[in-house]
């Protein structure tokens, strides 16, 4: 296959990125502007910004590759993710925004008044950051290798470069510029292949999915019998739904965004476009999916099957056409790539300056150092590591590793969200011991199935989504230390929830939140 | 005393305000969740209970997979939707409740 197309796209997608970005960095000058755009964002902007930053690999090749190769069931990922603004629309968003916190560490302190779970979250944040970043230098370096046939470990190095150089340079306004273009590159890369490859399909006769030699065999084509043969696929079904619904909530590179959002208000509205914004998109990924099944039925030697999206139009049309739309798409995943890498840099990055590089300098140093260059430090901090562990080979697909990330997530943020924003017995030691209960739960859970601890039986299959039974107990543990505790509710709760709950249209005599950078 | 300050100083009466404030968002929220799960969650029991399910086609296309790839959507934008409206409605209300005093 002629290399040129595919390099040209994914240099045209990187070169775009930066160029936005070098533009964004005349127009950040102070440090808030540096990290929250000075919240000057439309609710348009940052639905698409939102949208751009959330379409992960995961997204963009990995729901295809599972389509192909498990089938029916696989279509929860998406109405999973997508359902997951919903469960955090009519859940914490409006009081989120209100609540004028910028991280998840934020929130926590904010709410609970103790530097002790700020800090706990602080590392939850990093847990999830990297575990997200993983999928996203490995899908990089497949999407990489199979267009143009480099070494797997260029592709992630690309992005690592570009998402390092974007983030130190521009911080969040060149970002939620950024992302929002991401959005809609990423929409036509993935829609236009998709009206030409079914045209080309229904011409020829609309030829019938080969399926016998899928995992699910005969199964294929029907819910219930996938996840790789593996065992109970109803239990997993139920239990990576919960994970996707209720860990976007608790993914560190989503609170953010709120935060751009002039008020709770917009807030709503910006979550409600993302839906449709994501709806759009996902009702194309299946697709190459089932195309896949028509004219891959087997993969190349050494091809995996998230990389299906970018083999089928080569498959279909060889030839200039092909050539051209995978192209295409190879840019429109290097896009995906690049964004949501980029806004998880940014509140890693964000997380690790702030709670472990700042107070370390400030004591050498007195507190005299620039606040902009720790967080430099950091971001570098923040992309290599996960870069350097995606060059180990883990056999987990790109999707499987994301799930895990939001089942570690709505095992840890989801409950305190849900209990900060409405309860009101919620006390300190009870939101503690719940985060570090459903961490160490899920993260267990997460460590075994990668590191290819137990597959089979029930055992298995509660370790591969372990949603299902860690975000219960997690609930569980941190309401019934807080009952046991009531001394250690936080002073200022009653205030607090007024604030997270008050229309602002009151002008409520309150103190307004203010920036912490 | 105006009810903005009545609520800011937590007096009986401003508690009482954002008691009913946070008791009616509450419900709408519960309210989509039930339906949202009741709508969701009862799809992987009937493709289990109702094995016919499966062979369903609508032209070409399994049913199942008309369903999860394509109708969710827009059932779930409608959703947001109506939560959306309704959340800015009790906002509202609550908002003359208190400037009226």
């Amino acid at each position: 296959m002629n290399a040129g197309f595919g390099i040209s796209a994914v240099t045209f997608v990187c070169v775009v990125t930066l160029g936005i970005g070098a533009f964004g960095l005349r127009l950040s000058r102070t440090t808030s502007d540096f990290y929250v755009a000075s919240r000057v964002v439309s609710p348009g902007w940052n639905a698409s910004a939102i949208g751009g930053e959330y379409l992960s690999a995961a997204s963009f090749l990995g729901i295809a590759g599972l389509v192909y190769t498990l089938g029916a069931d696989m279509l929860w990922f998406p109405v999973g993710y997508t359902v997951g603004y919903l469960v955090l629309l009519v859940l914490v968003a409006a009081p989120l925004r209100r609540s004028g916190a910028y991280t998840l560490p934020d929130f926590a302190e904010d709410r609970l008044e103790s530097v002790p779970v700020r800090r706990l979250s602080s590392l939850l944040v990093i847990g999830i950051g990297w575990l997200y970043l993983l999928p996203q230098f490995k899908g990089a370096g497949l999407a990489l290798s199979t267009v143009t046939g480099a070494p797997s470990w260029v592709g992630g190095l690309i992005v690592a470069v570009v998402v390092m150089a974007n983030v130190v340079a521009g911080g969040m306004r060149s970002i939620t510029l950024v992302q929002a273009v991401q959005y809609w590159l990423k929409l036509t890369a993935i829609s236009i292949p998709v009206f030409v490859l079914l045209w080309i399909w229904l011409r020829s006769g609309a030829p019938q999915p080969h399926i016998a030699a899928t995992p699910a065999g005969h199964g294929w084509t029907r819910p219930l019998s996938g996840f790789g043969g593996r065992d109970h696929p109803v239990y997993a079904t139920y239990s990576m739904l919960l994970a996707l619904c209720f860990g976007t909530m608790g993914l560190p590179h989503v609170l953010v965004r709120f935060y751009t959002n002039p008020d709770a208000r917009t807030a709503r509205r910006t979550t409600l476009i993302v839906i449709g914004l994501l709806g759009l998109f996902y009702v194309f990924t299946p697709v190459y999916g089932i195309l896949g099944r028509v004219y891959l039925p087997t993969l190349p030697q050494g091809a995996q099957a998230d990389s299906v999206v970018l083999l089928l139009p080569m498959a279909i049309s060889p030839g200039l056409l092909g050539e051209l739309l995978s192209a295409l798409l190879a840019g429109g995943a290097f896009a995906a790539f690049l964004s949501t890498a980029s806004g998880l840099t940014i509140s890693v990055a964000g997380v690790i300056d702030q709670d472990l590089l700042r107070p370390r300098i400030n004591a050498r140093t007195g507190g005299d150092s620039v606040a902009v260059q720790g967080f430099r430090i950091a971001a570098v901090a923040a992309v290599a590591l996960p870069y350097a562990f995606s060059l180990l080979s883990v056999r987990v697909g790109l999707a499987d590793t994301v799930g895990l990330a939001f089942a570690v997530a709505a095992s840890t943020f989801c409950p305190l969200l849900v209990l900060g924003v409405w309860w009101r017995r919620l006390s300190t030691t009870g939101a503690a011991v719940g985060l570090v209960t459903g961490g160490v739960l899920a993260m267990s859970a997460v460590l075994v199935t990668m590191v290819g601890g137990v597959h089979s039986g029930w055992l298995g299959a509660l370790l591969a989504q372990p949603a299902a039974w860690t975000m219960p107990i997690a609930f569980l543990v941190t309401v019934v230390v807080s009952l046991n505790t009531p001394s250690r509710i936080p002073k200022g709760t009653a205030r607090t929830m007024v604030r997270l709950h008050a229309p602002e249209t009151l002008n409520s005599g309150l103190p307004k939140p203010t920036l912490r950078y | 005393m105006p009810a903005t300050t009545e609520i800011d100083e937590q007096t009986g009466l401003g508690k009482v305000y954002m008691a009913a404030l946070l008791r009616a968002q509450l419900r709408l929220t519960v309210s989509v969740l039930v339906a949202v799960a009741a709508g969701l969650g009862v799809l992987p029991l009937l493709f289990l209970v109702v094995p016919a399910t499966h062979e369903l086609r609508v032209w070409l296309i399994p049913l199942p997979w008309i369903i999860l790839g394509v109708l969710v959507y827009p059932v779930v934008a409608l959703a947001a939707l109506y939560y959306v409206r309704h959340a800015e409605a009790i906002e509202r209300d609550f908002a003359d409740l208190v400037d009226r005093r």
